[in-house]
């Protein structure tokens, strides 16, 4: 009797929704565990209590710097968004284009960018500027590419349909090119955002003086390890809450692209 | 002079820069009357669909002279209609925006195609439902079966009112019942519409069944080698397949491509 009452208890509840929840709970209790068994110093791998303290310690300072580097962050993913998608409608226009600048988005792209950061902070000073540059730099390539090969990837046939209707360049273009390009594009900032804050955190741990690349760096001169993890969390969250939105914006964007029903 | 003229035509294609390349097709002499249903079959890679886009002007002959309706052809023929192996409908668009997107782009339809577009959509309607889709056309184009799809494409061809419909092996990814279907299909809007049909096929029997005169074209580079009149009366019933007369084409036909391959 008890045994029929309990499954449909379980079977009640949303497994595939919980799962993400319990393995983030499962993870800090067993670190949390661990921490307590091995009797691991602090100042090496503090406890996820501790860490908490130290978040509410420490709660205004980790609350405006993480504004700020929410800021830089959308900052640069704004400007790669917009000169992503110029550049990647300019570069998929024409086979030629896209031949010529291919290889030098590859060469662009493969350097890394810790090591233009010092570059930005010449030109523009330390601050928030150069964080933003770096934030734009690393997360505009993945926006040019996908558009650029929405655009390349037209079928011939149907251009053939259209082009012997006497249709121009660009009706093919806004008829099939960009709607089709759309899904690349919307995949991508997924991947932008996600680069995007890492290039951000990156340039405020070398060269800032605000957002929680700056918190941490500061945290660890003066040894406060639990702060510092703490600053990691809420870096974790951040970048979290950033990809689900533009998992959300993709979903609702692009529907159709999504009918295999494969990913449901 | 004929409908569609193609005479002594070369086409090669050069790699960019180069004078080399493949001859596609050469010495290729065709006419197609108004209103006539010409097939042309050959061996794989002999230039079939390469003559499509001479007679629409996709390409320009490298040699020779094309000319439709009586002119040159200069630039794309926007009195064609096409249809592929591959329907390639939009699938962000439902099926009847993918039967109306010739008329966004066509003129004199594109300069009032905001203004007109209750009556195109009923148009448009109106044609799904003369192909078997009534009803379809508000369903995105891949949530059809791929004959519907091919249907569809069909319509797409036509909605513009085309003097000339080309296809290029329209029914090649299709089961023998639905392509049977589809004949019948396009036998009946070639009776009603008469507008001047190319197909290009590798079905001889659908060469058969629906064309006047069927082409046979020689291997690479491909020229026509064979013009064969097909006097089978019309209407075509498709019982016509069944009979001696129609098997005995097919047959004489069959002779000339193994001969081509050679
Ligand atoms: N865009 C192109 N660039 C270079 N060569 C091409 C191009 N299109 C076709 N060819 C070549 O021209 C020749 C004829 O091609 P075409 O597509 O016209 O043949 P086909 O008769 O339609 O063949 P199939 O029956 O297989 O469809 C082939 O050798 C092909 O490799
Ligand atoms: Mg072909």
């Amino acid at each position: 009797m008890t045994a029929t009452v309990e499954r449909s208890w379980a079977s009640r509840l949303d497994w595939v929704k919980l799962a993400p929840w319990l393995c983030t709970a499962g993870l800090f209790i067993f670190w949390e565990i661990a921490v307590w068994i091995f009797d691991v110093p602090y100042y090496i791998l503090p406890s996820p209590t501790r860490i908490a303290h130290a978040a509410w310690e420490f709660g205004p300072g980790l609350w405006r710097n993480s504004l700020q580097t929410l800021w830089t962050t959308l900052a640069g993913f704004g400007l790669a968004i917009v000169f992503g998608l110029a550049l990647g409608l300019f570069i998929g226009w024409d086979k030629r284009i896209y031949a010529g600048l291919y290889p030098l988005m590859i060469g662009f792209n493969s350097i890394p960018k810790v090591a233009v950061v010092p570059i930005l902070v010449l030109w523009f000073g330390a601050g928030w500027v150069p964080a933003v540059l770096t934030a734009f730099l690393i997360s505009f390539f993945p926006i040019v590419v996908n558009v650029a090969t929405g655009l390349a990837t037209i079928e011939p046939e149907m251009e053939d349909v259209l082009r012997a209707l006497g249709a121009k360049k660009m009706d093919i273009m806004t008829k099939v090119g960009i709607p089709r390009s759309l899904p690349y594009f919307f995949g991508s900032l997924k991947v932008a955002i996600t680069l995007a804050f890492i290039g951000s955190v990156l340039s405020e741990t070398i060269a800032a003086n605000s957002g929680v690349g700056h918190m941490m760096l500061t945290a660890q001169a003066n040894f406060e390890v639990p702060l510092v993890f703490a600053c990691l969390i809420a870096l974790a969250i951040e970048g979290i809450g950033m990809y689900a939105l533009m998992a959300w914006v993709e979903m609702r964007m692009t529907g159709w692209a999504h009918r295999s029903g494969f990913n449901r | 002079m004929a409908f569609v003229d193609i005479q002594n035509v070369a086409l090669r294609y050069k790699p960019q820069g180069s004078d080399e390349g493949t001859l596609a097709v050469e010495h290729l002499d065709l006419s197609v009357e108004r209103g006539e249903f010409v097939a042309v079959v050959g061996p794989s890679g002999c230039g079939k669909s390469s003559l499509m886009k001479l007679a629409t002007g996709l390409n320009f002959p490298t040699d020779g002279r094309v000319t439709v309706a009586g002119n040159d052809v200069s630039g794309p023929v926007a009195i064609a209609g096409m249809a592929f192996q591959n329907p390639v409908m939009l699938p962000w668009r439902l099926t009847r925006d993918n039967v109306l997107l010739p008329l966004e782009v066509v003129e004199p339809h594109r300069r009032s195609f905001r203004s007109n577009k209750k009556a195109y959509q009923e148009k448009a309607e109106k044609l799904l439902a003369s192909v078997g889709l009534e009803g379809a056309g508000s369903k995105f184009p891949w949530q059809l079966s791929g004959g519907m799809q091919q249907r569809a494409s069909l319509c797409r061809a036509l909605i513009h009112e085309p003097e000339l419909l080309m296809l290029d092996e329209p029914f090649g990814a299709l089961d023998a019942f639905t392509r049977e279907e589809l004949w019948c299909v396009i036998r009946d809007l070639h009776a009603s519409k008469g507008f001047t049909t190319i197909l290009v096929t590798h079905d001889l029997r659908e060469a058969v069944f629906l064309a006047d005169r069927v082409y046979v074209m020689s291997a690479r580079p491909g020229k026509i080698i064979v013009d064969r009149h097909v006097p089978l009366e019309r209407p075509r019933p498709i019982e016509v397949t069944y009979e001696k007369e129609f098997s005995d084409i097919v047959q004489e036909l069959r002779g000339h491509i193994a001969d081509a391959r050679q």
